[in-house]
């Protein structure tokens, strides 16, 4: 049995596959030929992610519709802008290999690639 | 009235110092002790640009500092409005320097646990690296997530297409090494500064000055296990790869960036290749004088004068 935040990244998996959401029969479904989980699993983790704002939900008859909230490329790509800080903000929240450079610079430090690797 | 000039000196002094240490190139050659200063230095200006103020304010009481404020509080109207503006000014300076550091501990708490709810969902692990995560974008990047209880370590797609596994290896322990070391703890009273001072020149050049030594401390505790080249290359490569800042009206980190010598990064590489470390005693008097620069303002608090 893997952790809860293993599956509730299966989950998402799932909604993001979808076009129009699921609901939590539909998402346990989907998931029953890799794994066996029971209906309040389900509902639980859905719950969870919803609370962390990562669904949105809407009722469909006695059950809830859940939609993901952004696709999977979009929080790539809000993770990249603050891992190449360029976000504007110089917070102390990652710690960063290398800071971003200007073209200017990149020429210089590609002659110094070449003048380190010649020796 | 002695121990308030004596504070005032010492606040002027230590920026002095500061202004002085922004310029200097001796302190990369030990960049761990210059750290140990520059947070001396600050702890300094602040507790004694706060005690000149409140030790002008209480100095009719003649009871130093910490007796004098004890005093004003139980008795106010003993003292004349300029006095009571000064006391007030320094309560207020002292509470917005807590403030502003509470503020900035806040945010980057905040921005963090999204960091990490994000890293759940969307980056995966690599059987070959393990303990770091791999996020599926083809920009390079390579960063760390510090914390308490877990602490994590990111590298983009784009960063592995770049990087042979031994620069790839160096980079990681790099970012080890800021983990282990805390050095986001260490910029943390910096950033919030800057947020105080967002025109100041001087704040900015400090926080550039502190975030190039705690690379330079990073870089030297990966050079340790491993040949020092390989991180010189890594850092070359990675940083050459890597897109320039564009976002409009933000004066990005490297908004004053140069391309001679005097680049971060070539200055850290140089440094890599040719390392020349302070001796040893010259350390050992660095960090005692650290701690008189540190400890001096509280002395003067409490001097009766």
């Amino acid at each position: 049995m893997k952790g809860l935040g293993e599956l509730e990244r299966t989950v998402m998996e799932v909604l993001w596959d979808r076009d129009n959401g699921a609901t939590a029969r539909e998402v346990g479904r989907a998931l029953a030929d890799e794994r066996d989980l029971a209906h309040t699993t389900v509902m639980t983790v859905l719950d969870r992610l919803a609370k962390k704002g990562f669904l949105v939900r809407e009722r469909e008859g006695r059950a809830w519709r859940y939609r993901p909230v952004a696709t999977k490329e979009a929080y790539v790509a809000e993770l990249m802008l603050g891992a190449l800080n360029m976000t504007g903000d110089r917070d102390a929240a990652l710690a960063y290999f290398a800071r971003s450079v200007s073209g200017d610079e990149a020429d210089l430090l590609r002659r110094v690639l070449d003048e380190v690797e010649g020796t | 009235m002695t121990g308030t000039a004596l504070l005032a000196l010492v606040a002027a002094g230590s920026a002095l110092g500061a202004h002085r240490l922004t310029h200097a190139r001796w302190t990369w050659r030990t960049p761990r002790t210059a750290i140990v200063l520059w947070q001396a230095l600050g702890l300094a200006w602040g507790l004694a640009s706060i005690g000149t103020l409140l030790g002008f304010g209480v100095a009719p009481y003649g009871q130093g500092v910490v007796v004098g404020v004890a005093r004003f509080f139980a008795d106010p109207q003993a003292l004349s409005p300029v006095r009571i503006a000064s006391v007030a000014a320094g309560l207020l300076f002292m509470l917005l320097l807590i403030a502003m550091l509470l503020v900035a501990i806040v945010g980057v708490f905040r921005a963090r646990r999204r960091h990490r709810a994000l890293l759940a969902l969307v980056a995966h692990g690599d059987p070959e690296m393990p303990g770091t995560l791999v996020l599926d974008h083809p920009a390079a990047a390579a960063y760390c997530v510090p914390g308490v209880r877990s602490s994590k370590v990111v590298v983009s797609a784009g960063t592995l297409e770049i990087l042979g596994p031994y620069e790839l290896a160096a980079v990681l322990d790099h970012e080890r090494a800021h983990v282990r070391e805390r050095h986001d703890l260490v910029l943390l009273p910096f950033t919030s500064l800057r947020r105080i001072f967002p025109q100041s020149r001087m704040v900015g050049r400090t926080l550039d000055a502190v975030e190039l030594l705690v690379e330079m401390a990073a870089d030297d505790r990966a050079r340790r296990h491993r040949p020092a080249k390989e991180l010189a290359t890594a850092l070359l490569r990675f940083a050459a790869a890597r897109p320039a800042p564009t976002p409009a009206g933000t004066l990005g980190a490297t908004g004053t960036a140069t391309a001679d010598e005097t680049s971060p990064i070539v200055v850290r590489v140089r440094r890599l290749l040719s390392p020349a470390p302070l001796p040893r005693p010259l350390r050992g008097a660095m960090l005692a004088g650290a701690t008189l620069v540190a400890v001096l303002p509280l002395i003067l608090y409490a001097i009766p004068a």
